[in-house]
């Protein structure tokens, strides 16, 4: 499934002037608030009609100004998950999840109730009323509301923007199992890097209602520089490994990545599941020589492939380990002082420690990224 | 007490006439008194204000104004009146359909009011997302818009009966006040008053009155409450 977006918009003195294409299984549109992400989603839905541009959502027209093409919202079979989740508060919670497949045409309805049900984990809440149900359980019940009109494509407006931290990390990995699990191509709208970082394949970055950048996540996360200054400090390379063994003994887990073997915390998935990891630039080391009476257990060669200005005193340095890179933060200073330069071998240091349940995810799987 | 309930049966037959007036009014009004509101709250045409003013116009016109026009409109040689004679069949003018429209025009403007204000609450969000689950405008009126505004519906359905049960003016000019055909219970007590010895007799009519009105309010009341009470606001 390709999306392809060529849209011009005018809201008042805000133009959105976007154009990109991303066939992922989950492509993240990124960007700081007021950056026209939410609009760009609401033209995909049909909820408002551009000024100009054309939507295709795998070979069927959506809208085509130039064609006189606009296919009504009810007419898309897009789902759409909102921040606020719009659970219908006279239904109950069966009634708001059957409430798409009366309009689905029966062939096209593939989505099972069960199956959903099972998979958000929502089986116990059936037969209440949304106004009963806690945030995190409606914004569930609202996914699974827009799974079961069995949409082509499943479009979620910044769905954790509005839950408080407990109820995000219960949501998450259900996230990830309708990215890994379901066939319906995602996209995602956030202003949160960790989130982009964990959930897409592909990220679209926004600013200023103009495309910044677009392309594979692993490749958008060294650009610290797209990220918005409040963010910029969680940013850090993505680097997407396998399970290679469990190290009971010390309570580790040995990744497998291009760059080389990876040590974590001990992590629940089992050997040969995918992980993708975030290796935040701020807990980087640059070493030039291979460091030796070190606490620190991963230590990785490579070279300097960028040296880019990062905010105040600091440089962010890219060191290019056997195709895998990965970010470093670093003072002025220690650039100067140990002449890091392009082209420079060096050893990328990085603690064991560093590295938690907000930076080690289950990843996608490997066939299903392109 | 039992002279309270000894109605004769003059009397028994302006009660039946009322509720059955008023009913008919009511049930009536509704189909057009939800498209008004409807296209008083959402749409945006010229001649809004307009409009508004002409439903509103019968709350603020002497009644007895409204009853003449309607004699005007609808009686024998007025143009509708002609109109639904000749191809309907439907005569209004001294007859209990005449009364029901009377009342029916009185109480549009309370209902449409408070039909307007629930649509205007409506969170339109919500038929947003309705939207994006396939629904086409009508079903997203028909299974969301409809349901959260059903106790805006039963209020100004509620006023509009209430509002007929009491009507006089524009009825009785309208329809003037023919014993077993148009004299609804306000007619009633009117005439009792104009004749020596009616006193009882207005008396017993106005205590039915005040009966029936306290009971539609009551429903009302506890069938807004458990429509309420189904969907507490999120």
């Amino acid at each position: 499934m390709t999306l392809a977006v060529d849209i011009h918009h005018r809201l008042g003195d805000f133009a959105i002037e976007a154009q990109f294409e991303s066939a992922g299984r989950l492509t993240a549109l990124f960007g700081p608030s007021g950056s026209g992400k939410s609009t760009l989603i609401n033209l995909i839905a049909g909820l408002i009609r551009p000024d100009n541009g054309r939507i295709v959502a795998d070979e069927r027209v959506l809208i085509d100004t130039a064609a006189r093409i606009f296919v009504p919202m009810h007419k898309r079979r897009i789902g759409m998950v909102f921040q606020d989740a719009r659970l219908f508060p006279h239904m109950s919670v069966t009634g708001n999840l059957r409430y798409g497949r009366w309009f689905t045409p029966s062939s096209e309805r593939y989505a099972k109730m069960d199956a959903v049900v099972d998979l958000l984990g929502i089986g116990h809440l059936l037969d209440r009323r949304p106004a009963k149900l806690s945030g995190g359980e409606r914004q569930r019940v609202a996914i699974g509301r827009a799974l079961l009109a069995s949409p082509k494509l499943l479009l979620m407006d910044e769905p954790l923007a509005s839950l408080d931290e407990a109820r995000k990390a219960e949501i998450l990995p259900y996230i990830e199992r309708l990215r890994d699990e379901t066939k319906i191509p995602i996209v995602y709208v956030s202003h949160s890097v960790a989130e982009v970082a964990r959930l897409a394949s592909d990220v679209v970055v926004l600013a200023q209602g103009k495309v910044a950048a677009s392309g594979p996540t692993v490749a958008i996360m060294q650009r610290l520089d797209l990220l918005p200054a409040e963010e910029r400090s969680e940013g850090g390379a993505v680097l997407d490994t396998t399970v290679l063994r469990h190290d009971e003994a010390f309570g580790m887990t040995v990744l497998a990545s291009r760059a080389g073997e990876i040590r974590v915390p001990r992590l629940a998935h089992p050997v040969g599941a995918s992980v993708r990891l975030r290796v935040r630039a701020r807990d980087v080391m640059i070493a030039t020589e291979q460091p030796s009476g070190l606490s620190a257990l991963n230590i990785l060669a490579g070279t300097i492939s960028a040296v880019r200005p990062g905010i105040g005193p600091t440089v962010e340095i890219a060191v290019d380990c056997n195709g895998a890179t990965v970010l470093a933060r670093i003072t002025e200073q220690s650039k100067h002082t140990l002449r890091l330069a392009l082209g420079r071998k060096v050893f990328a240091v990085v603690k064991t420690v560093s590295f938690d349940s907000e930076t080690t995810w289950a990843g996608l799987p490997v066939d299903a990224d392109g | 007490m039992t002279w309270l309930l000894d109605l004769t049966p003059d009397e028994w037959n302006a009660v039946r006439l009322s509720i059955k007036v008023a009913t008919v009014a009511m049930i009536a009004s509704l189909p057009p008194g939800i498209l008004l509101a409807l296209l008083l709250a959402r749409g945006r045409f010229w001649g809004k204000t307009l409009l508004n003013g002409l439903v509103h116009l019968p709350l603020i016109l002497p009644p007895v104004v409204t009853g003449y026009l309607l004699l005007l409109a609808f009686g024998r040689r007025g143009p509708a009146g002609v109109l639904l004679a000749e191809h309907f069949g439907i005569v209004l003018s001294f007859r209990w359909t005449g009364a029901a429209l009377a009342c029916g025009v009185m109480g549009f403007p309370l209902m449409v009011r408070a039909i307007r204000l629930s649509i205007e609450a409506v969170d339109r969000r919500m038929e947003a997302a309705a939207g994006t689950l396939g629904a086409n405008p009508l079903w997203v009126f028909a299974t969301i818009t409809l349901p959260l505004i059903l106790p805006g519906l039963i209020a100004g359905a509620i006023l509009s009966f209430a509002k007929a049960m009491g009507e006089f003016g524009a009825t009785i000019t309208f329809v003037s006040n023919i014993p077993n055909e148009t004299q609804t219970l306000p007619s009633a007590i009117y005439t009792f008053t104009q004749v020596p010895g009616g006193d009882e007799g207005a008396l017993r009519l106005t205590l039915i009155s005040i009966a029936i009105s306290m009971v539609a309010l009551v429903a009302s009341e506890v069938l807004a409450r458990r429509v309420g009470r189904r969907m507490d606001i999120e």
